[in-house]
């Protein structure tokens, strides 16, 4: 066994990795833009992680999981968010939103384990891809286009699809609606459809708590939490969920 | 590999567009079927078959119509082949299982139509599949809105005969597709001109017991611990009985279960000790349908059973060999073929005793729901079906895809996080 768990999650947008200790404590976090080329960021991660490489058991996840040929193996995003996510919260039974760039995934966790799940289809309503274009629509960053619709309200956005939903959104800015409000119609439309994704699984005890790239934003955290009627847990490391899921994953051997 | 070309031409089939598919077909069997180790010798007849699937079966059918026997091209389990055969008919499947036929099927359905239908109905209307050529006379059966409105479409151009299924498994139900069963029977004497007695009537149905019979032993020997059969390959030979003359496809299911027998026997298995056994359950998987199976066995898991219309719908309960008039024969018929539980049904209860039953049967550790995009009916019965398995503590992954394979990776995901949890 060696000295250190390397986990490392190539998103679609984003690539994590994090080093634990042997007695599995965060040392390292790493974070890139995921760019055009998985194996490309793959070796960028590998210059980042240098140090602890060659003494580390690594594994790797994401949508990028097969371009990572440093790491001893490969394990979906689904079990790695799950056991990351036990990581940082905890409890007999967790519920976990994770909102990545073009899937939304809903965990339920017992005892810290899988023991069931719901992934989006096809389509991209629903997740970070979704409130990206819309930003990009309303000439806003993501922080902004958040910002703003915590100061919006009465007005909403019907389509499920992102490209109809845009052009709702471009016919809302002709019609000359405050941006403010369709800011709040676009987080509104998300956390409604996330919703709607989620709701057999939320119907479980135990806490929930939210993970992926959009955690950082506030004000999606609070609709979400208005919306499910109870209190939506998150950390500055959710982000990295799925990397601290493949890193205690790396110190199982081929379990 | 024989030259097929003439007799394609003579089918009046697209050659153009069929050389396409042709080309595609080598390849995914390679990729799925042949790249698999320690396989049963046995299967060397069922490569045979799909290797050249436009060509040997459509030769021999071609040959007995020669001889003025009628081939009736059916879309569904529910359609008696005994009545057929009894009148010295030939049965072969029509579904259609590769998204190379799908985009002729939208020039006339609607995109909202499930992807066997449109590939059932381009296939036809593309003219790249012999055994549309070849079938004398389709016949339908009222299983879904979407088959009977493209049945109508079908009709157009080739004799079409459509059977009404029950929508409920009342006695009444029961008699009346018995009737439709008698009404059938008149129909296929009229067409192929031979009167089918009681004494030809018991010979088939002696004929389709037997092919259900090898079938069944390929799948008992399925449910050993020691499992001497890839999922792959067993649903490769569950989807060419369709195709097959009903003799042969006995013998070679006979053959199979020997050899599977004896690996069983000797302990050989195809997968290594632990393996999470997978029983699908779901919409049939036409012939080249393979990424189910593909994506599962190649996630660390193995395919142990298809609660499915190309799986035990197919072969399980015989029709009482006993009766001795053509009216008893039908009744006997209606009640073995009114017994298939699908999810034209309602209530369909009799579908989750049966997934609840093959779960211990098979000795199963999580079962995959899967049904093909826009059929409603296994689609909404997903909902009870995971409803039961959860209660019995079964893990259950419910999925929709359709033919093309833009969604395998996700499906790459969701089964690998699945078989991640049933190993945890």
């Amino acid at each position: 066994m060696n000295n250190y768990q390397i986990g490392i999650d190539i998103g679609s947008t984003c690539a994590k990795a994090v080093v634990l200790s042997s007695d599995k404590k965060i040392l390292q976090r790493v974070l890139l833009p995921t760019g055009w080329s998985s194996v490309d960021t793959a070796e960028k991660l590998k210059e980042a992680l240098g140090p602890w490489l060659p003494e580390a058991d690594t594994v790797a996840t994401g949508y990028g999981r097969a371009c990572v040929p440093y790491a001893g193996r490969s394990v979906t995003e689904i079990t790695c968010h799950g056991r990351g996510a036990a990581y940082l919260f905890g409890g007999p039974e967790l519920t976990v939103i994770d909102i990545g760039g073009q899937d939304t995934k809903i965990i339920r966790l017992e005892q810290g384990q899988v023991s069931d799940f719901l992934m989006n289809d096809k389509c991209s309503a629903g997740t970070g891809r979704f409130l990206e274009i819309m930003a990009g629509t309303l000439g806003l960053r993501l922080e902004e286009l958040c910002e703003l619709a915590s100061t919006g309200g009465g007005t909403s956005i019907s389509s499920m699809c992102t490209v109809f939903a845009e052009s709702e959104v471009t016919s809302l800015i002709g019609r000359g609606e405050k941006r403010e409000n369709i800011a709040y119609a676009v987080v509104d439309s998300i956390v409604t459809k996330v919703m709607s994704q989620a709701s057999r699984l939320l119907q479980g005890a135990g806490r929930v708590c939210l993970t992926g790239g959009l955690c950082e934003l506030s004000y999606l955290r609070q609709a979400l939490k208005k919306k499910l009627g109870r209190d939506v847990l998150t950390s500055p490391d959710a982000r990295y969920a799925g990397a601290i899921g493949a890193a205690l994953l790396a110190g199982k051997g081929a379990a | 590999m024989a030259d097929y070309v003439q007799m394609w031409k003579d089918l009046g089939m697209d050659l153009e567009n069929h050389d396409l598919l042709c080309q595609v077909l080598p390849t995914a069997v390679g990729d799925v079927f042949l790249s698999q180790e320690n396989r049963p010798k046995a299967m060397d007849f069922w490569d045979l078959v799909i290797s050249e699937v436009h060509g040997i079966r459509p030769a021999e059918l071609i040959e007995e119509q020669k001889k003025g026997r009628k081939v009736f091209g059916t879309f569904c389990v529910y359609v008696p082949d005994e009545v057929v055969i009894a009148a010295n008919g030939i049965v072969t499947g029509l579904c259609g299982g590769s998204q190379f036929w799908v985009p002729d099927g939208e020039a006339v359905l609607p995109k909202s139509t499930c992807p066997l239908i449109k590939a059932s109905v381009g296939a036809r209307l593309g003219r790249t599949c012999p055994f549309f050529r070849i079938a004398d006379m389709y016949v339908g059966e009222t299983t879904c809105d979407g088959k009977k409105k493209a049945y109508e479409i079908l009709g157009e151009d080739v004799p079409m005969y459509v059977m009404d299924v029950p929508q409920m498994k009342r006695p009444e139900d029961i008699l009346k597709w018995k009737n439709e069963i008698a009404a059938f029977a008149r129909r296929v004497e009229e067409f192929t001109g031979n009167e089918i007695t009681p004494e030809k009537l018991n010979e088939a149905i002696q004929l389709v017991n037997a092919k259900r019979r090898a079938l069944q032993r390929v799948y008992d020997a399925r449910k050993s611990e020691c499992l001497p059969i890839s999922g792959r390959d067993a649903l490769l030979m569950m989807q060419i009985a369709f195709f097959d003359d009903p003799a042969r496809c006995a013998q070679m299911c006979n053959r199979l279960a020997d050899e599977l027998e004896d690996r069983i026997r000797d302990g050989v298995s195809v997968v290594p000790h632990g393996t999470k056994r997978i029983l699908v359950t779901g919409t049939p998987l036409a012939v080249p349908n393979w990424k189910l199976h593909n994506i599962i066995e190649t996630s660390g898991a193995a395919v142990v059973c298809e609660e499915m219309c190309t799986g035990t719908r197919y072969f399980e309960n015989l029709v009482d060999e006993t009766k001795t008039t053509l009216d008893e024969q039908f009744m006997a018929l209606s009640e073995r073929y009114m017994k298939t539980n699908c999810a034209c049904f309602t209530p369909n209860t009799g579908r989750i005793d049966d997934i609840l039953r093959m779960v211990k049967e098979y000795k199963v550790d999580g079962v995959i729901d899967c049904s093909l995009k826009f059929c409603c009916l296994y689609d909404t019965e997903k909902y009870s079906v995971s409803r039961a398995l959860k209660e019995a503590g079964v893990p259950i992954l419910s999925l929709e895809t359709d033919y093309t394979d833009t969604d395998a990776e996700q499906l790459r995901t969701r089964i690998g996080a699945f078989v991640e949890m049933l190993d945890a």
